[in-house]
C-alpha cells in the first residue's frame, strides 16, 4: 500500500466544515438559559458596592451573582497552573472579583436570564461604585514601581530569574568588540475568530455534568471543574468540539466562566451557555509579546559571539496563573541555532494593571528571535559582515547534535537540541529569497527612486514537551477503525495527521478511519495542545497504540489461518498469509473474532459464537495475557522534548511618501523533522507568517494611561486581511528526523510566527538605513522616524 | 421589560420559515437558533470580519447587522444552501477542500457565500479581483494564500461544470 505519512491528505475535517456542519460551542444548547458578565470599568480600583436591584427587576431575569453568593470552593482564587521557584510572588483573579479589581474586563457580576439578550439588558442595569485606584501601566511604569499593582508586591515584581552559561560578563569585557543597545516588542493578542465559550449541563438524576468549552485542554478542565465542583471525574465530562482557533489563548484554565458556568447550572438545574462577544475577547481574555530587551554582547573581528547577556522585562499583566513559562521560554530559546559560549540571561517579570498575559503562538520565541537576531545583523554592521555569514558562523553544527545548550527549557529539564541541519536551512532560504543579489536588486530599484531592504532570521523551537500524551485504536467488527487521543484540536488537521499514522501503522484505508480528538467520554488522560506538540506527542503515542493493535491482530489472524504471525502482512485492510494470496481474512472479521460470544445478535457475530468457534478445551477462550477486543492504548513520554528549527527571509519596500511597508517576497526554510502532510505544514506557516507580519506591522494592544483598551474591535485592532498578507511564501522544507520519538517528527504549529518580526524590522531598516529595534512599527510610526531621522541629517 | 414579538416569515435556503422574534432579534441569531442554521457563525457582532456573511437576494451582507424582521420575504442562502441538492459541494466548497483553504474553519462559511457572490459577478477573476473579493473577510489561521487559490480552482470548476451541463 501506498504510504500516506509524508502525503499531501486532504483534511478528513474538512467535508462537515464547508458545509455548515461543524460544531462550536456555540451550536449546542439553543435552548440553554443566556449569561452575561458585569466587567470592571476600571484597570484598578476598590469595589464599593454591587446594586443589582434593578437588574432583578428584568423580566426573563433567572439569578445574579456575585462574589459573596459564591460557596468558598467556587469563589476561591483561581489556580496557578504552573508553579515555579522563581515565581515568588504569584497572584490570581477570583472568578468574581473580591473586593478590588485589577485590569478593565475582570468579572464582577454574572447574569443569567431566558437568552442572551436579557441577560446583557440586565447587566446593563447592575451598577457598580468603585473607588478608583492609581493604575500601573505599561512596563517601563511597572519597573519604575512609582505605582503598585499590589501593595504586597515591592517593585511590581512577580519574579526574578537568571541563567548563566558560562562567563558572560568577563567574555564580554575580554571581547575585541562591544555593543550594547535596548529592544523592545509590544502587547499583541492571539484573537482567534471565534472567542471563549462554555456550555454547562448538568443532569440532576445521575449528578453528573457535561461541559463543552472551547478549550485547548479539555481533560485538564475537566479535572479543574471536578475539583472545583467536588464531583468524581468520572462524573464530570468535558468536550472540545469543533474550535474556531486558539493560538495559545484557550490554553488557560479554568476560566472564571469555566467555573461558574458548570456551578450554576447545577445550581438551577438547567443549561447555561455563555460565548464571549468580540469586545470580551480582548478585554477578558489573555495576551502575550511585551518584553524590553538590554542587550550586552562581545564578539570577534570574525563576528564569533563570545559572550552575550540579555537583561529583559517581561510584564505578565494583572495575573500569573500560566507562571513564568513565557520569560522562562524567552530565555532559554533566545540563542537560538547559535553556539554562544558564554551566555547570561535574567529577567524582571512585572505586574501591570492590564490583562493577563498567558502564551500566545511561539509564546515568548518571537521577542527571543528578535533580540537574538537583532544582535546578529548589529554585530555584522559594526563589522562590515554580510549579515547571513555571520550567521553562519556562530551556528552550531550537525557533527554537535545532539548539542546541550546548557541551558534549562520550559519543562525544567535540559535544552539539548536534538537534530537540525543549521547551514543547509541557511543554503535554502538564502537562495529562495535571492540574497545574494539582493544588492544589485536593491541599487537598480534605488535607481527608479523606490526603497529595498531584506532581512533575514532564524529561530530554534522547543517542541513537543511532556510529560506525556496517550492514544488509542480500536478496529470494530464493522471495520470501522476508531482512533482518540485526549487533547483537542484547532484547526491544525489533527484528525487527518493522525488517520495517516495509523493508516500507515495498520495498512487500512484512511477512508475507514475516524479519529476523536478532545473529548474525556474518549480519552481521558492527556496534557493538552500547545506547544507545536500533537504531532510529536499523540502521534507517537497513537502510532505506538496502532503497532499493538496490528501485533494483536496478526496473532489472532495467524490463529485463525492457522500460519505463524510473522509469515502475515496487512494490505488494505486484509490479513494474508505473504505469498499465499487464498489464505487471508480481513481485519474486520479479526475485530470480530478478538471478542468470544455467547451471543449471536448479527451475521458477523456469529463467527464468534462459542459453537462456530469452540478452540481448544485446554485453553480458557479469552486466553491468558490477552483481552476481549482489537484494541489497545498506549502512551508517548519523552525524555526531553524536540526541537524544530527554521530560517525567514524577507524583501520588503517601504513607500518613500507614505512609508507603508510592502512586503514583495517573503521565503521560510523549515525543518520540523519528519513530515507528515506537508499541505498541513505548509498552511500552519502561512497563518504563522501571517500572524508575524500583523505583530510587526499592525497589531497592538493600545493601552491608554488609565488602563483602557483602546482598540477593543476588529474596528481598531488591525487584524490583516488578505490586502497586508504577502501573496505568496516561498517555502523550502528540511527534514532531520528527530532521535527521541517513533515517528521522528518535531512539530511545525508555531514555526510560522516566531522569527517574522525579526526578520521583517531586520528588512526595514535594510530599506531605510536607521535603526528599527521597537516593533510593531506602523506606516505613521516609520513616517515619524524618518522624518526624525531626516531632520538630524 | 415585555418586549414586542413578530410572526416574520424567513426564505432560506428555498424554503420558508415562520419564527416569532422580538423586532432586535439579530439575523444571524434567528438563523443559527431559531432555525438551527448554525453553519453561520458570529465572529464580531460588528460587521468587520465578515464571518457571519449570507447571501440576501443573491448579495452577501454581514447577518451580524441585520434584523431578523428586515429580512422578511428576502430569500436567504445561507452555507447549508450553498450544497447541490443531490448533495454534491459547491464549486467554491470543494475548491476550499483542494486547496487548504480553511483550518479551524470558523471564517469559512463567510468566505464560501462571499466568493459564491463574487464568482456570479467575476466569472474568470484576475488576481487582482480576486484580491478585492476576498480582502472583506478576516481570516486568522490560514495567512489566506490558499483562499487565494481556492478562488481561482473554484472559477474553474464553475466553467467546467457550466461546459458539462451545456454538452
Amino acid at each position: 500500500m501506498t504510504s500516506l505519512f509524508g502525503a499531501r491528505v486532504p483534511r478528513k475535517e474538512d467535508p462537515q466544515l464547508v458545509t455548515g456542519k461543524g460544531t462550536y460551542v456555540d451550536d449546542f444548547g439553543p435552548d440553554a438559559l443566556g449569561v452575561a458578565f458585569v466587567r470592571s470599568t476600571y484597570a484598578h480600583a476598590e469595589v464599593l458596592d454591587i446594586d443589582v436591584g434593578e437588574a432583578l427587576e428584568v423580566d426573563g431575569i433567572v439569578a445574579v451573582y456575585t462574589y459573596e453568593d459564591l460557596p468558598e470552593r467556587i469563589g476561591a482564587a483561581l489556580p496557578v497552573l504552573v508553579p515555579h521557584p522563581g515565581l515568588t510572588e504569584p497572584r490570581t483573579g477570583y472568578p468574581l472579583a473580591k473586593g478590588i479589581v485589577r485590569y478593565s474586563g475582570e468579572p464582577i457580576a454574572m447574569v443569567v436570564a431566558t437568552d442572551r439578550y436579557v441577560a446583557e439588558d440586565a447587566a446593563e442595569r447592575i451598577s457598580v461604585s468603585y473607588q478608583p485606584l492609581p493604575p500601573v501601566v505599561g512596563l517601563e511604569n511597572a519597573a519604575a514601581a512609582e505605582r503598585l499593582v499590589y501593595p504586597d508586591v515591592p517593585g511590581n515584581l512577580a519574579a526574578h530569574m537568571v541563567q548563566d552559561v558560562g562567563h558572560a560578563r568577563q567574555a564580554i569585557d575580554a571581547a575585541p568588540h562591544r555593543l550594547q543597545f535596548r529592544l523592545a516588542i509590544e502587547r499583541s493578542a492571539p484573537v482567534p475568530l471565534e472567542g471563549r465559550g462554555v456550555y454547562a449541563c448538568w443532569d440532576a438524576r445521575d449528578g453528573s455534568m457535561r461541559v463543552c468549552s472551547s478549550t485547548q485542554l479539555p481533560v485538564s478542565l475537566r479535572n479543574a471543574i471536578a475539583s472545583r465542583l467536588d464531583l468524581p471525574l468520572k462524573k464530570v465530562e468535558v468536550i472540545a468540539p469543533d474550535i474556531g482557533g486558539g493560538f495559545g489563548m484557550k490554553l488557560n484554565h479554568p476560566w472564571p466562566e469555566e467555573v461558574l458556568l458548570p456551578w450554576a447550572a447545577r445550581l438551577i438545574g438547567k443549561p447555561l451557555k455563555w460565548v464571549d462577544d468580540r469586545r470580551e475577547g480582548f478585554i477578558a481574555s489573555s495576551s502575550e509579546r511585551a518584553q524590553i530587551h538590554d542587550v550586552d554582547v562581545g564578539f570577534d573581528d570574525q563576528g564569533h559571539i563570545l559572550g552575550l547577556s540579555v537583561r529583559f522585562l517581561h510584564e505578565s499583566g494583572a495575573y500569573t496563573p500560566y507562571g513564568i513559562i513565557v520569560p522562562i521560554i524567552t530565555m532559554s530559546q533566545l540563542p537560538g541555532p547559535y553556539r554562544i559560549p558564554n551566555y547570561r540571561v535574567e529577567f524582571d517579570c512585572l505586574y501591570t494593571n492590564t490583562v493577563m498575559v498567558t502564551p500566545y503562538r511561539g509564546a515568548g520565541r518571537p521577542q527571543g528571535a528578535f533580540a537574538m537576531e537583532r544582535t546578529i545583523d548589529r554585530i555584522a554592521e559594526f563589522l562590515g559582515l554580510d549579515r547571513a555569514e555571520v550567521r553562519a558562523v556562530n551556528f552550531v553544527q550537525p557533527a554537535d547534535m545532539p548539542y546541550d545548550t546548557g541551558l534549562i527549557f520550559q519543562d525544567g529539564r535540559p535544552a539539548i537540541y536534538d537534530s537540525g541541519d543549521f547551514p543547509s536551512s541557511l543554503k535554502l532560504v538564502t537562495e529562495a529569497i535571492g540574497w545574494r543579489d539582493f544588492p544589485a536588486r536593491k541599487e537598480q530599484a534605488a535607481k527608479e527612486g523606490r526603497r529595498l531592504g531584506i532581512g533575514i532570521a532564524c529561530y530554534v523551537e522547543g517542541t513537543g514537551v511532556g510529560p506525556y500524551e496517550g492514544g488509542h485504536v480500536e478496529i470494530e467488527p464493522s471495520g470501522r477503525v476508531l482512533v482518540s487521543t485526549g487533547l483537542s484540536a484547532q484547526g491544525q488537521g489533527h484528525q487527518t495527521m493522525l488517520a495517516q499514522i495509523v493508516a500507515d501503522e495498520l495498512d487500512v484505508p484512511i477512508c475507514d478511519i475516524e479519529v476523536t480528538t478532545g473529548d474525556t467520554r474518549r480519552f481521558g488522560y492527556a496534557v493538552g495542545t500547545f506547544a507545536s506538540r500533537t504531532a510529536v506527542m499523540s502521534g507517537s503515542a497513537v502510532a505506538l497504540a496502532a503497532r499493538k493493535v496490528r501485533a494483536k491482530a496478526l496473532r489472532i489472524a495467524g490463529d485463525a489461518l492457522e500460519a505463524d504471525p510473522r509469515d502475515l502482512e496487512i494490505e488494505a485492510g486484509v490479513v494474508r498469509v505473504k505469498g499465499s494470496p487464498e489464505a487471508f481474512i480481513p481485519l474486520k472479521t479479526v475485530a470480530t473474532l478478538s471478542n468470544p460470544l455467547r451471543y449471536a445478535f448479527d451475521e458477523a457475530a456469529k463467527a464468534a459464537t462459542q459453537f462456530t468457534r469452540p478452540g481448544s478445551f485446554d485453553e480458557p477462550p479469552v486466553r491468558e495475557g490477552e483481552e476481549p477486543g482489537l484494541e489497545a492504548t498506549d502512551y508517548y513520554s519523552p525524555v526531553r522534548c524536540t526541537f524544530a528549527n527554521g530560517i525567514h527571509a524577507v524583501v520588503v519596500e517601504t513607500d518613500t511618501r507614505t512609508a507603508e511597508v510592502r512586503i514583495l517576497n517573503y521565503a521560510v526554510s523549515c525543518d520540523c523533522g519528519t513530515m507528515i502532510n506537508p499541505m498541513i505544514i505548509e498552511g500552519q506557516i502561512h497563518g504563522g507568517v501571517a500572524q508575524g507580519v500583523a505583530g510587526a506591522l499592525y497589531e497592538r494592544l493600545a493601552y491608554d494611561e488609565d488602563g483602557q483598551l483602546q482598540n477593543a474591535s476588529f474596528m481598531d485592532f488591525l487584524m490583516p486581511y488578505a490586502t497586508e498578507v504577502p501573496e505568496h511564501i516561498e517555502i523550502r522544507h528540511l527534514e532531520t528526523p528527530s532521535p527521541l520519538n517513533p515517528l521522528g517528527v518535531k512539530g511545525a504549529g508555531e514555526a510560522g510566527v516566531i522569527p517574522a518580526v525579526a526578520a521583517i524590522a531586520a528588512a526595514i531598516e535594510d530599506a531605510e538605513g536607521y535603526r528599527i529595534d521597537h516593533m510593531p512599527v506602523s506606516p505613521s510610526e516609520l513616517f515619524h522616524l524618518r522624518s526624525s531621522q531626516e531632520a538630524r541629517q | 421589560m415585555n418586549e414586542e414579538r413578530h410572526e416574520i416569515t424567513l426564505l432560506v435556503n428555498g424554503l420558508p420559515n415562520t419564527v416569532v422574534v422580538p423586532a432586535r432579534r439579530l439575523l444571524s441569531d434567528a438563523l443559527r437558533h431559531d432555525l438551527g442554521l448554525t453553519g453561520t457563525h458570529v465572529g464580531c457582532e460588528h460587521g468587520v470580519c465578515g464571518t457571519c456573511t449570507v447571501l440576501f437576494d443573491g448579495q452577501p451582507v454581514r447577518s451580524c447587522l441585520m434584523f431578523a424582521v428586515t429580512a422578511a420575504g428576502h430569500e436567504i442562502t445561507t452555507v447549508e444552501g450553498l450544497t447541490e441538492p443531490d448533495g454534491t459541494l459547491s464549486p467554491v466548497q470543494q475548491s476550499f477542500i483542494d486547496c487548504h483553504a480553511l483550518q479551524c474553519g470558523f471564517c469559512t462559511p463567510g468566505f464560501l457565500c462571499t466568493i459564491t457572490a463574487f464568482l456570479d459577478e467575476h466569472p474568470d477573476p484576475t488576481d487582482a479581483e480576486i484580491l478585492a473579493g476576498v480582502s472583506g473577510n478576516l481570516c486568522r489561521c490560514t495567512g489566506y494564500q490558499n483562499i487565494r487559490s481556492a478562488v481561482r480552482r473554484a472559477a474553474d470548476l464553475r466553467s467546467d461544470r457550466a461546459r458539462r451541463v451545456t454538452t
